[in-house]
């Protein structure tokens, strides 16, 4: 799809604004509907419209798939490692509270820092998925089409 | 009965009963993986709506607003529509490789084929499909 | 969308379904809800979907008997739920049970113990957050059933496939 005009330009117009949305959803999640599910999502989705018009391999030239691997299991570990600092600082775990003096600040900081992990881990298990799907099709290649059982 | 106290109730039962047809009614995988979906998303409206409050507005904080929509069900439905698509994308695997094991992805064709010789893709297609004998 | 065989079609009177009831959220005031299930629901779902139909085919078998079982089960399900409906509080009102135990608190105390005027982010977040982590680990559990399905390389010994006797 990237010889038509059309959507080539409107995608190099929409996917950086897709994903500067994405992160201000992400880190707005404390004043405005949002968190870190819808803007995991959401960069996943500007990253899958990017694929779908370049290509898989520009797509995983940009963001390779060890990186997602490695990325998905880094915010799932984040959230636990902000549960373990509560539990090492003097509360349970996931105890905001003794993160930072103040108790809003501590609350607020430890939010944030949590919905950022699950917002990352979204993403890349959302971007994995498509990958596995889309490189299935790319293997079975040009040759063989999906008949219809009719 | 309080008959139009509960029409949000009603719009989901019947939501539900479409999707609930569709998955046990449709032999298509495919087909299948929607109806579950649609069952899902009106599982979700019950909640939702269950936890609207007439006059309240939604619930973040905004200074000289008295009452707030309920937020507890918020929190459980943003963690229900993610576990749905965590499910959906792995019943799309499934499909997949249903697809690949037995060349089809109608039920009634697999149940055919079951006890006979799997036709893996690569004895070629008019093997496994039975898509023209099943007529 | 259960009626149609055109499976395109119906995976996308799937994204206009799913885009609806996000609007219908908005409507009864859940603006995170309504976000996350048009993010998801007209996005990702749909373009799951639509990968899978590039690799299975396109249009449904056509089905020639209604299937009156699955009507029967469906009707009567539909009836008993609707019976059920009856016993529920009614719509919107504000001394509802599910209003009056904990949600109050939440409301009451989200603004100021913790500074963050979204509620659902701070039950979310913070209140509930045990919760927020298995859900985390169910995604990443997700993540890694579909790698593991899908990493298997197809067996396709040769490159075309022969063509289906008519």
């Amino acid at each position: 799809m990237r010889e038509n005009g059309i959507l080539r330009i409107i995608a190099r117009f929409l996917i950086p604004l897709i994903m500067l949305f994405a992160l201000y959803i992400q880190f707005h999640g404390d004043y405005s509907p949002g968190g870190g599910f819808q803007a995991g999502v959401m960069f996943a989705a500007a990253w899958i419209l990017f694929v779908l018009i370049y290509g898989l391999n520009a797509g995983l030239a940009v963001i390779p798939e060890r990186a997602m691997f490695v990325l998905s299991a880094a915010g799932a570990l984040l959230y636990a490692l902000i549960g373990l600092l509560g539990v090492v600082l003097g509360g349970r775990f996931l105890d905001f509270y003794p993160l930072l003096e103040s108790p809003q600040a501590a609350q607020q900081a430890g939010i944030i820092l949590v919905e950022f992990g699950v917002g990352v881990t979204v993403a890349c298990v959302v971007m994995l998925i498509f990958t596995m799907f889309a490189r299935r099709r790319g293997d079975l290649g040009k040759a063989w089409q999906p008949e219809d059982d009719d | 009965m309080d008959l139009l106290g509960h029409y949000n109730y009603y719009v989901v039962v019947i939501l539900m009963m479409i999707g609930f047809y569709s998955v046990i009614a449709r032999g298509n995988m495919v087909k299948k993986i929607v109806g579950l979906n649609l069952f899902q998303t009106s599982v979700f409206i019950m909640f939702i709506s269950a936890g609207k409050v007439f006059g309240g507005s939604t619930p973040i904080y905004i200074k000289g607003v008295e009452t707030y929509s309920n937020p507890l069900p918020h929190v459980l439905i943003l963690t229900a529509i993610v576990v749905g698509v965590a499910t959906t994308a792995v019943g799309l695997a499934l499909t997949v490789r249903i697809r690949e094991e037995y060349g089809s992805i109608e039920d009634d064709l697999l149940i055919e084929d079951d006890g006979e010789d799997q036709g893996r893709i690569e004895d070629g297609i008019g093997d496994g499909t039975g898509g023209g004998a099943g007529q | 969308m259960v009626q149609v065989r055109d499976l395109f079609s119906a995976a996308m009177l799937f994204a206009i379904y799913s885009l609806l009831s996000a609007a219908l959220f908005v409507v009864l005031d859940a603006g995170d809800v309504a976000l996350t299930e048009a993010a998801v629901g007209a996005g990702i779902s749909t373009i799951l979907i639509l990968a899978v139909l590039t690799l299975t085919p396109r249009y449904e078998k056509r089905r020639t008997r209604v299937d009156w079982p699955a009507i029967g089960v469906v009707v009567v399900t539909g009836v008993c739920l609707v019976w059920a409906v009856s016993d529920l509080p009614t719509f919107g009102q504000a001394d509802n049970p599910v209003h009056t135990h904990v949600a109050p608190y939440y409301i009451e105390h989200a603004y100021k113990d913790l500074g963050v005027p979204n509620m659902v982010a701070a039950v979310l977040a913070s209140y509930r957050s045990i919760d927020t982590f298995g859900e985390v680990i169910v995604i990443f559990t997700a993540g890694l059933a579909v790698f593991s399905l899908l990493s298997v390389r197809p067996i396709r010994s040769k490159p075309a496939k022969p063509e289906k006797p008519e």
